[in-house]
């Protein structure tokens, strides 16, 4: 049940926390109202998704690697270490 | 790796260059020199074994080594590098909101964000993929620095706030900050394109 005594959060309360929401850093008042908020607002629960949407895609874009040419004066910069 | 184990080294170098190349690139714009700073950090890797005290993971201080050379290099190149900054920015620009005094729905959105119809695979691919590597590209420093590690390597935010050395809530808020103007940024793309 939603907590009547505590203040509505609203829409632009909520964008400010979503990152500690996902990371359950909330209080557990804020965390109340958050949820609470989302239960009623469809544009914050299409926002969310967007942000959930935004972190999925940056897990996945692919990757850089250093230039063989790089790793290899490195190996070598190793032997020479190595064989101090 | 004291032992002097070839192997290992080479093995290591090939695992977490990558990861260290994006967090070097993430401080300098240059690919070139993002490449120089990650084989010097190595270099000092090698020369300050010595002196790994095991008080953190054997990555976090590789990672930390990244970050001290990339930010020596950057001055030195005379890139300009934003101090971590605790600005009070909005992470939603405040016209997209109600006033305070709103009758009825103070702060509330005004113009309200609609579900992407772009499925998440195709986010991936050509046109928005050239969005977010721009919008990641224009990034304060600090923020895409945290972004890079957080959501692009996996690294937990216990770890980046031992590599970067800031404080767990600073790492969160500059870590939310990239996180919402790349949102911003697709969004922008896609209230240009998909209403056409």
């Amino acid at each position: 049940m939603i907590d009547r005594d505590l203040p509505e959060m609203p829409c632009r309360e909520l964008v400010e926390l979503i990152t500690d929401y996902l990371e359950d850093l909330l209080s557990p008042a804020q965390r109340t109202r958050f949820e609470a908020h989302l239960a009623e607002c469809e544009a914050c629960n299409a926002y969310l998704e967007q942000f959930r949407q935004t972190i999925r895609v940056l897990g996945r874009l692919p990757e850089e690697s250093l230039s063989s040419e790089a790793r290899d004066v490195l190996l070598a910069a190793f032997r020479g270490w190595s064989r101090r | 790796m004291r032992e002097g184990d070839e192997r290992v080294f080479g093995e290591l170098v090939a695992r977490w260059s990558g990861m260290m190349l994006r967090l070097a690139l993430s401080h300098v714009g240059s690919r070139p020199l993002a490449e120089d700073i990650v084989q010097d950090a190595w270099l000092t890797v090698l020369r300050s074994l010595d002196r790994f005290e095991r008080r953190s993971s054997f990555r976090t201080w590789v990672l930390g080594i990244v970050v001290n050379v990339a930010r020596s290099r950057a001055r030195a190149e005379r890139r300009s590098i934003v101090p971590f900054s605790a600005s009070n920015e909005p992470v939603v620009d405040p016209s997209r909101f109600l006033a305070a005094d709103h009758p009825r729905w103070p702060h509330h959105w005004a113009v309200e964000p609609v579900s992407w119809r772009t499925p998440e695979d195709d986010l991936l691919a050509g046109e928005t993929r050239k969005v977010i590597l721009d919008a990641i590209d224009v990034l304060p420093p600090a923020q895409r620095e945290v972004l890079v590690l957080r959501d692009f390597e996996g690294l937990t935010g216990t770890e980046v706030c031992n590599i970067l050395r800031v404080s767990d809530t600073h790492q969160r808020v500059l870590l939310h900050r990239a996180r919402s103007r790349v949102r911003n940024a697709l969004e922008r793309y896609f209230t240009a394109t998909e209403t056409m």
